[in-house]
């Protein structure tokens, strides 16, 4: 007799196998997931947008003659020293201790060869990144890890951090396996404890009495350094005219795509917005205020290409930060590393327990077998190529969008290619001249 | 003796005067006059030098100083010695929030009263405070020594790391992980120290010591009802 024809198995798309993974990890543990790195899912992101390019009404600049300027000063409204990048991409702050002393040096190094800054993280700022950065920018954190007033001298600007986009409203987390004993001396705190670094400054609650701190780094200082305020992609209108309202020279803006060395699973991708929606409320801010380009505006949270940082820049951003993307150009995630991902339970690609420093890569561990994996000479200058592609390719759109300077990109450059990214960047759906929330429709 | 008077004297110009004067190694003498409750005032000295000022300062006064001794005849807003890293700091009236927050090293002397928070994330500074102090005292701290001859508001020392709390009068509350711990003759020793350094009556006998119970160090879940 035939057999009873059968539907296939249906899995169910509420409770995928990973969902279902997630839970049973749960159960058994007892602890949320913790790991590295930034949102995972899909959000709108510069993907979305595509440049119009020269046309009739357009000219083109010539590819390999006509010059296409990518310089950008930082700090140019209070500081006596201003920072000059030759690019318009810098290395966003990450922690010692989170990375190995030798990726601080890849990072110092390869960032120095292109011309532009790097910036220390959580837990201080360390001779590695401060003797092989021409330029470095030194992170002011709740934690206040390792902070000293002559370190606060030998900065070249220094990063007020209130938050980051993969936890906006949440503090550093680093774990009892990397708290090394200079880990620990730096942060003057026991070898071996988990290590949560606070969520709120110590010494001041809101803009009002941020605007008295800056007064007083300023003194300390002698008002020469570019003092930037970071924040995680929250209310990035009200956030950017407060910040700007507290003194800021800079204001460093991270998307929810922006990695982090280690926070909750649930934290990175339920809190925060993308970065392609926090950027024109910002530059709206900036601009209410008579301050776009008069107080700097930087932008990080997903960067990966030229293409990316002559969005943000059209957008209206003066330059673009990156996390990840250094450490992949490092050679974090490698495919070289593979069978070794498989020993952790991994893949290539999706390796983000950096919290527990076995990484194969050698960057995000304080293990000395496993940072001697990476040679920061030859990392450096894999981090600068990779600087050099993304500016080429940054100013290869500038010039097809008529524009001698990658600053003069703008909005109208640009269209989106559906109707979220439209909303949110401001730019008209592809083949029309509308877009969600437009005045006048 | 030199004498500023903020009454004439930008901010600027005093500090500048003030830092360059503790980077030349004068050890000379500054008076301070019509503080008028200014901000950052007498901040970012590095080497020995004695500041007076007479009267009330506004925020972040002595921050992050180094080696100079700064005297405050009169109360200090939030933050006083902030992030200090050496020296001494003397207030003889009493202190806003956040007193010492985050300092490494050096002792920060309040003749007065401490408001919430006083001792935030120290580092390894020494604080002894002659009166009160106010609610999330020392929380985080993570190293140095916290005296108070008075008595100490809730949530004292909440997730504690390795600084010392000695507490004389009573404490309202003890926050999350820090325990009342027994007095060892090194903890006299200490106290006895920091109490003659600070000018302070009172005998080391006399007081109660509070540390961590260092259970939130690792994450345990059966902890979890703690945070
Ligand atoms: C390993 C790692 C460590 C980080 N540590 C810090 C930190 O100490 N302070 C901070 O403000 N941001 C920190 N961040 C966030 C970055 O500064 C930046 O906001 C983010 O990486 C930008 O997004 P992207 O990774 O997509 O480029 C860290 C990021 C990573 C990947």
């Amino acid at each position: 007799m035939d057999k009873t024809p059968q539907t296939d198995p249906r899995q169910s798309w509420t409770f995928s196998n990973s969902v279902n993974s997630e839970i049973r990890r749960a159960a058994a543990t007892g602890i949320y997931d913790i790991r590295g790195g930034g949102a995972k899912r899909r959000v709108p992101h510069f993907d979305d947008l595509l440049f119009l390019g020269a046309s009739m009404s357009r000219y083109p600049l010539e590819g390999y003659r006509e010059k296409c300027d990518t310089s950008v000063t930082l700090g140019t409204r209070f500081a006596k020293k201003p920072i000059e990048l030759k690019i318009p991409i810098t290395i966003a702050g990450m922690s010692f201790g989170a990375l190995s002393g030798h990726a601080k040096e890849a990072l110092g190094r390869g960032a120095t060869m292109a011309g532009t800054s790097t910036t220390t993280g959580d837990g201080g700022m360390t001779e590695e990144e401060r003797g092989h950065s021409e330029k470095l920018v030194y992170q002011y954190l709740p934690s206040r890890y390792g902070m000293n007033p002559d370190d606060l001298r030998r900065a070249d600007a220094i990063e007020i951090v209130v938050g980051q986009g993969a936890k906006p409203g949440g503090g550093g987390m680093l774990l009892g396996q990397k708290i090394t004993e200079r880990v620990a001396g730096m942060r003057d705190l026991p070898v071996g404890i988990d290590q949560r670094s606070a969520c709120r400054h110590p010494d001041w609650t809101g803009p009002d009495d941020l605007e008295i701190k800056i007064l007083e780094i300023r003194e300390i200082t002698g008002w020469e350094k570019p003092i930037y305020i970071k924040i995680g992609g929250a209310r990035p209108y009200y956030d950017t005219a407060l910040a700007v309202k507290a003194g800021a020279d800079v204001v460093v803006l991270d998307g929810m795509q922006g990695g982090t060395a280690a926070t909750q699973d649930v934290f990175i991708e339920h809190v925060g917005q993308p970065t392609l929606a926090c950027i024109r409320p910002a530059v709206q801010a900036l601009q209410d205020l008579g301050m776009h380009r008069e107080v700097q505006l930087v932008v990080s949270g997903g960067m990966r290409s030229g293409a990316d940082v002559a969005k943000a820049l059209a957008l209206g951003a003066d330059a673009v930060a990156i996390g990840t993307a250094a450490l992949i150009a490092l050679g974090d995630n490698d495919p070289k590393w593979e069978a070794e991902y498989q020993a952790l339970g991994t893949t290539t690609g999706a390796y983000d327990d950096w919290h527990e420093g076995r990484d194969p890569a050698g960057i995000t561990t304080q293990d000395p077998e496993l940072m001697k994996r990476l040679d920061p000479t030859a990392a450096g200058r894999r981090l600068r190529n990779y600087l050099n592609v993304m500016t080429l390719e940054c100013q290869t759109i500038a010039r097809a969008c008529g524009h001698n300077h990658v600053h003069n990109l703008e909005p109208e450059d640009l269209c989106a290619l559906t109707m979220e990214a439209a909303a949110m960047a401001q730019v008209p759906l592809a083949g029309t001249n509308w877009y969600p929330g437009k005045p006048g429709f | 003796m030199t004498t500023l008077d903020m009454s004439t004297t930008p901010l600027r110009e005093v500090n500048v005067t003030l830092q360059e004067a503790a980077k030349s190694q004068s050890n000379s003498a500054y008076e301070i006059t019509n503080p008028r409750g200014s901000h950052a005032v007498a901040v970012g000295l590095d080497g020995p030098l004695s500041v007076t000022i007479k009267g009330s300062t506004g925020y972040y006064c002595a921050g992050m100083n180094k080696s100079a001794t700064v005297r405050v005849e009169g109360s200090t807003g939030p933050g006083v010695a902030e992030n200090m890293m050496s020296g001494e700091v003397v207030i003889e009236g009493d202190a806003s929030q956040y007193a010492g927050a985050t300092g490494h090293g050096g002792l920060l002397n309040i003749k007065g009263n401490a408001s919430s928070r006083c001792g935030i994330s120290m580092k390894g500074i020494d604080i002894v405070v002659h009166g009160n102090i106010g609610h999330m005292s020392a929380f985080m701290a993570q190293k140095g020594n916290l005296v108070v001859l008075g008595d100490a508001g809730d949530a004292l020392g909440d997730s504690l790391y390795e600084a010392r709390l000695f507490v004389r009068g009573s404490v309202k509350s003890l926050g999350a992980d820090c325990i009342e711990k027994e007095m060892r003759p090194e903890h006299i020793e200490i106290l006895k120290d920091l109490l003659a350094k600070a000018g302070a009556d009172a005998k080391p006998e006399e007081f109660k010591r509070y540390g961590s119970a260092r259970k939130l160090y690792n994450f345990n879940i059966d902890h979890a009802d703690e945070y």
